[in-house]
């Protein structure tokens, strides 16, 4: 398929300005292709199912290690300054706000960002240079549907999965904390730790997540669909799959953080 | 060295299957291919010969549509390539076999399931037994039953680029497109592929077009011959005939073939 812009041979601005823009001209065509594509026959749910296991399996015990050690540590970090002004019993609420608004989804989408999105930039960009790309293509599979649009499907499912997995092993590792502490029950602590939380942060939570998702899934198979250049450019693919993912999933946070504020305000 | 020894199967010089007019192709200030012209006729095997970076790939992937030429027409089947629409291409793609270079295997896959793949993507009337039956076939035709559950990082060279042209022949092509089979083995090695793409062309009766820079592969499954010359062909025909000029860069492809 021809959808990728060749570079002209003279510069329009400088040989970096005008590279970029056709870069993001590119980016541009691949993601309008994608809902193109996303949404028409044939689906290949069993490679969507795959693939999900896929990225669950290879993510799992470092989100759970993670999300655990943050929720500990977050826990034992902020007890004294609330004991300052007697707000121990605060502890929770402030745990899930945190959590749950914030470093639930953004860990995740970071540890995702390294490893999924650059194990997906290298397999597709390991499938392009040694032709089993073309080689599908030639079998009369559209390999931007069974390759692309499959696994940006179940990076979309997966990651707010794997979001709210995280958020609910770092409260319990918060629990632990305040458990060792106070004799609190954990019934209790969750209840005060979910009064905190409205509709509206659940669900900007999980909208954030497949957000998340999405630029990941989609910015590590734009880089390995069109990796070049052999064995280097798989690592350059995979390598800045992960760079620029975890760029934007930052710019996004800020982004959506600020449109959640604006729908609370109104 | 043996000639291609049997010519049992029927060439039909009335029928093109594929017809190349005038094609150009370029990358950047690359001038590739610069007024190709060929036609094959049904069952028959043409080889082209060229030197490295000729454009011999090049020209081929124009005939899957996998690249398309900047001018020019190249008719396959009876359709025009570059003005298919996607879904027709692919209809196309099917009746058209292609061996890659450097094989292409999936390496995620097992060898059975590169083989099922493009029979579980197309046919999908086919129930798991007939699948596993056609697996059996080719598997067979290429000599490599034993390798079924084997991954193809397990397997040489040689038997990766016996897969490649299996998983092409599992779909009945009527048009076999093999880039270097013989390239980077050893003479056994390339003398049972060629002997394999003789057995293809009579079992199927298919037209194949044949890169490679192997005389030996040439002579032995050469019908015609095609030599790719700063992106034109200069001659076409058989072997003797093509290398019977005085032109002096097929004299010197030759002698560096026989002679080093
Ligand atoms: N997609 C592409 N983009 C840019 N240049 C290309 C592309 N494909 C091929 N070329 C160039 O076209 C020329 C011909 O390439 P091709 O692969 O057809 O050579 P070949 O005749 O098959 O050589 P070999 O025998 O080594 O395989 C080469 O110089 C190559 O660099
Ligand atoms: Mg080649």
């Amino acid at each position: 398929m021809f959808f990728t812009r060749s570079r002209p041979k003279r510069y329009i601005f400088s040989k970096g300005i005008d590279d970029t823009l056709i870069g993001v001209y590119n980016a541009y065509l691949f993601v309008a292709r994608f809902f193109k594509e996303a949404f028409t026959k044939p689906f290949h749910f069993r490679v969507v199912v795959d693939q999900c296991f896929e990225i669950g399996l290879r993510s799992l015990t470092l989100i759970t290690l993670t999300g655990f050690v943050t929720g500990v540590v977050f826990t034992k970090q902020s007890r004294p300054s609330l004991e300052v002004f007697g707000a121990a019993s605060w502890l929770p609420s402030l745990i899930s706000i945190a959590l749950v608004r914030a470093l639930g989804s953004l860990v995740t989408a970071l540890i995702c960002a390294g490893k999924v999105g650059s194990s997906i930039g290298a397999e597709l960009g390991s499938m392009r240079v040694t032709e089993q790309i073309d080689a599908m293509e030639v079998s009369a599979v559209n390999p931007f549907k069974y390759l692309v649009v499959t696994r940006v499907w179940a990076t979309v499912i997966a990651v707010p999965i794997l979001s709210l997995y995280c958020t609910t092993v770092g409260l319990l590792g918060s629990y632990l904390n305040v458990h060792t502490h106070e004799d609190t029950s954990f019934i209790s602590f969750m209840e005060s730790a979910f009064e905190a939380i409205s509709f509206i942060d659940l669900f900007t939570a999980v909208a954030k997540s497949v957000v998340f998702g999405f630029t990941i899934g989609m910015i590590g198979t734009y880089k390995g669909f069109n990796a070049s250049q052999g064995t280097r450019g798989v690592g350059r693919a995979a390598n800045q799959a992960v760079v620029l993912s975890m760029f934007l999933i930052f710019i996004e946070e800020i982004v959506i953080v600020q449109i959640s504020n604006w729908i609370k305000f109104f | 060295m043996t000639e291609k020894h049997y010519i049992q199967h029927t060439i039909n010089k009335e029928e093109k299957v594929i017809s190349i007019r005038e094609v150009y192709k370029s990358f950047g200030d690359l001038h590739v291919l610069r007024g190709v012209n060929l036609d094959v006729y049904k069952g028959e095997n043409i080889v082209v010969l060229g030197r490295s970076g000729t454009g011999k790939s090049v020209l081929i992937k124009l005939l899957v549509g996998l690249l398309k030429q900047d001018r020019g027409t190249i008719n396959v089947l009876g359709q025009e390539v570059s003005q298919l629409k996607a879904k027709e291409l692919d209809a196309l793609r099917l009746r058209v076999g292609f061996s890659f270079q450097n094989s292409a295997l999936y390496d995620s896959m097992n060898i059975r399931q590169n083989l099922e793949f493009p029979l579980v993507m197309n046919r999908k009337q086919l129930t798991p037994k007939e699948i596993g039956l056609l697996v059996d076939e080719v598997l067979d035709a290429v000599g490599l039953k034993d390798k079924k559950e084997q991954l193809p990082s397990d397997l040489s060279g040689g038997q990766r680029k016996r897969i490649g042209i299996a998983r092409t022949l599992i779909l009945k092509p009527e048009i076999m497109l093999y880039d270097e089979p013989t390239s980077g083995l050893d003479p056994i090695t390339s003398a049972e592929i060629n002997e394999l793409i003789n057995e293809v062309q009579e079992r199927y009766n298919t037209s194949s077009i044949i890169i490679t820079h192997d005389l030996t592969c040439a002579k032995e499954t050469a019908d015609r011959v095609a030599m790719l010359l700063d992106g034109m062909f200069v001659s076409v025909g058989s072997f003797e005939e093509v290398f019977a000029t005085q032109e002096e860069r097929i004299q010197s492809f030759y002698n560096y073939n026989f002679t080093k």
